[in-house]
């Protein structure tokens, strides 16, 4: 039992932040915070992939000299993957965002409750 | 040129979709020109690019020059072949169809209008013929972000709805990525065929068990099956009609085309964890069909109808994958061809019908038949094949299912389909009695002798896939035969 | 965010942090094959920059570049990147096939030119796009 939560600690860390990100964008009411919820979800995975290139022993995978076999250095594929999904979440918040600039314009308020009532008059 | 046509599918859309703020800067008919040639030419690689598949094999095409397992390759076999060429038709028909909604816009509109629009197209057709798991996560982000901005064009409600739709979505592609991440765990490798060879020791292994798991799960909320289809009915009620008909057309049908492309082709469909989960798969689906009939039913408004009615028939779809066998199969993959079709179809009639009249709600329908006698005509024969009555294509895809359930000896899912088709009767004969049979409204008819119904770049579209419904009904088993006997998995070559 | 925003202490500091900011940025794009580095993080580090003069000085801030302009940036940093992948489709290669190119030198050194091209594609639209979206958020309402 003790080697469950030490040897695999990351693991339950990455499962916490993937339950933190539905949990926020059911439970809470503002709009931005069920934004900042997801964007919670998808570090989350991130953080998982990044686990996953991880070897014991190894270091950064940049060439030093005289330090040869690929058992030294970690597996730089994941980071390289999670660039890209980096910048697809960005992108994402960037549009999210968009959307609730005009809904605050149109709505006047950022309530999900308080827009829903001014939405339906 | 000739060998560059799998990379053309998807990338004269892209190149287009960059430039396309400035052309409209300059001209507006040198935009519609420019977008309808990009799809254009899009359609005609992926039509060339099928027939060689279909007579050569399936085709690998390795970017950058380097080869799989290191390197991003796209494939096409008769399957994405096939899908390429349905998703670049239906995208070139209802770009004909936006030219009379963008006519008083703002250059600045009409640019990023048709820029979105092409990155939507683009990253549909790069979902179908990508070889490599991560990048089908690209494409899907690409397709779902041009999908919400061009939802949320469409006025006040429109904008809610697709925040919405952006945080489920986003949600699910999330579900996606982490299982292709418990399967990079354990094989090492994200090209789909390499996965396949890959996978095969490995099917009991529980983290084989939890990526299938999350990709149902990712897959699902994207698809709107049955439990996870909160997002649909706003979003697909409240968008300006050219999208409307066009993500409601493709976009769902592209994540089951992904579903089946993973459990059929990338995991083996008759061992492990796959069977308990397309079981599970069919019971969503089941419950799905008959519920999304009956929400169906209930509603006032025609598109929000029809958004419940595209709940249900992606039931269909999930239903005939749950079968597995030929004829299931076989029968999923002709009902995405039909839906695509029909769908498009009465999401455009309903957008010819508001740019008409203005109105929106069924029983304002009433003697529409005098009015818009052809455009009424199509969505006569759209609405008889999604009930199902020959010779309309949406028969032939039931039948097969039918034929697959009775085969398989499932009893439930014929009972789904038979009920089903009823409950589809029941609301689609009410809109066409108050199309047909009532008399007109108090409001005095707009002058209907004033020249044709619709612009003809509406009207064009509307009659093309309603002739073409029929078409695919007759002509239907040549398409069996031909095509999709080679695109399910153990069928042909 | 439009007006000055700035103390002594801010008015100070930034002139030392930005080109700063912009040489790193400059330097984790050049340095993208040898160290970590390449065209996202450096795309972040020059939006960063330009983001950061402009929440100090406000809108007469000496980089600042409005929000039209950042998108038509961004359409060209990614129309960079799809010509050298289209120059090598002409050059009859495969798509972003970067062997093909005709230069007389080794073939690690083409691939290393080829995507230091695309990275300066990537690094531009990356910039614009976080300028972009830091306007369209502090803009005054004139839609």
């Amino acid at each position: 039992m003790k080697e469950l939560l030490s040897q695999y600690f990351i693991y339950w860390l990455i499962l916490v932040l993937f339950m933190i990100g539905p949990f926020g964008m059911i439970y809470k009411k503002n709009l931005v915070k069920k934004l900042m919820a997801m964007n919670i979800m998808q570090v989350a995975v991130i953080i998982f992939f990044l686990v996953l290139g991880q070897k014991a022993g190894g270091t950064i995978p940049i060439e030093i000299h005289g330090l040869t076999g690929v058992e030294h250095y970690i597996n730089p594929l994941p980071h390289a993957l999670m660039l890209t999904a980096i910048v697809v979440s960005l992108s994402t918040t960037g549009v999210a965002l968009a959307l609730l600039l005009l809904i605050q314009r149109r709505f006047g308020t950022l309530e999900e409750d308080e827009m829903l009532r001014r939405m339906n008059q | 040129m000739r060998e560059q046509l799998p990379a053309l599918i998807v990338i004269v859309p892209l190149l287009t979709a960059l430039v396309t703020p400035l052309i409209a800067y300059l001209s507006a008919k040198l935009l519609r020109a420019v977008v309808t040639g990009a799809i254009l030419v899009s359609n005609l690689s992926a039509m060339g690019a099928l027939l060689r598949v279909l007579a050569e094999g399936p085709w690998h095409y390795r970017f950058g020059g380097w080869a799989p397992p290191w390197g991003i390759e796209y494939v096409i076999d008769p399957l994405s072949g096939g899908m390429a060429v349905l998703i670049s038709f239906i995208s070139l028909v209802v770009a004909v169809y936006s030219g009379p909604f963008l006519k008083e816009d703002t250059w600045l509109r009409k640019g990023i209008f048709y820029a979105l629009y092409l990155l939507l197209t683009a990253g549909l057709l790069g979902m179908v013929v990508t070889g490599d798991a991560f990048n089908l996560y690209v494409f899907l982000e690409i397709s779902s972000l041009a999908a919400y901005a061009l939802i949320a064009s469409g006025g006040e409600k429109a904008t809610v709805a697709a925040f919405r739709y952006l945080l489920i979505g986003t949600v699910g592609a999330s579900f996606y990525l982490l299982g292709v991440g418990y399967l990079y765990s354990v094989t090492g490798s994200l090209n789909m065929a390499d996965l396949a060879l890959r996978l095969q020791p490995l099917t009991e292994s529980p983290a084989v068990m939890t990526a299938v798991l999350m990709l149902l799960v990712g897959m699902a909320i994207k698809m709107a099956l049955f439990p996870l289809h909160g997002w649909l009915p706003d979003s697909y009620t409240y968008a300006p009609p050219p999208a409307a008909a066009f993500i409601s057309g493709v976009m769902t049908k592209v994540s089951a085309y992904v579903l089946l492309r993973f459990f059929f082709f990338v995991f083996s469909a008759v061992s492990g964890p796959v069977p308990a989960a397309l079981t599970v798969l069919g019971w969503a689906a089941a419950v799905g069909i008959i519920i999304g009939s009956v929400m169906a039913i209930a509603q006032s408004d025609f598109r929000r109808m029809l958004a419940y009615s595209s709940v249900a028939q992606i039931g269909y779809i999930v239903l005939g994958l749950a079968i597995g066998n030929m004829y299931g199969l076989i029968g999923a993959v002709l009902h995405i061809l039909n839906h695509a079709v029909m769908k498009s179809c009465l999401f455009l009639v309903a957008g010819g019908v508001k740019w008409k009249t203005g109105e929106h709600t069924i029983e304002k329908y009433a003697a529409l038949c005098r009015q818009m006698p052809l455009t009424m005509g199509a969505f006569l024969i759209a609405a008889l094949s999604m009930v199902g009555l020959p010779p309309t294509a949406g028969f032939f895809s039931k039948w097969y299912l039918a034929l697959g359930a009775i085969e398989a000896g499932m009893w439930p899912y014929i009972a789904v389909i038979v009920l089903s088709s009823l409950l589809n009767a029941v609301y689609f004969f009410r809109v066409i009695e108050h199309v047909y049979m009532k008399k007109a409204g108090p409001k005095p008819a707009e002058a209907s002798g004033s020249g044709m119904e619709l612009p003809a770049a509406m009207l064009l579209p509307i009659v093309l896939l309603g002739v073409g419904i029929l078409v695919i009904g007759i002509l239907n088993e040549s398409i069996v035969t031909q095509i999709l006997q080679y695109a399910i998995p153990g069928g042909g070559r | 965010m439009n007006r000055r925003f700035g103390t002594i202490v801010l008015g100070t500091a930034f002139r030392f942090l930005v080109p700063f900011i912009m040489v790193y940025g400059m330097y984790v794009l050049m340095h993208g094959e040898y160290s970590p580095g390449g065209g996202f993080q450096a795309g972040a580090l020059f939006g960063i920059a330009v983001v950061l003069d402009r929440l100090v000085q406000g809108e007469e801030a000496m980089l600042s570049i409005s929000g039209t302009k950042a998108v038509i940036l961004a359409g060209i940093g990614t129309f960079i990147y799809g010509f050298i992948g289209v120059l090598t489709v002409l050059l009859n290669g495969n798509f972003l096939e970067y062997g093909v190119f005709p230069l007389d030198m080794i073939e690690g050194e083409r691939h290393a030119l080829g995507i230091l091209g695309i990275e300066i594609g990537v690094t531009i639209c990356v910039m614009a796009t976080i300028i972009a979206i830091f306007d369209a958020l502090t803009r005054r309402e004139e839609w």
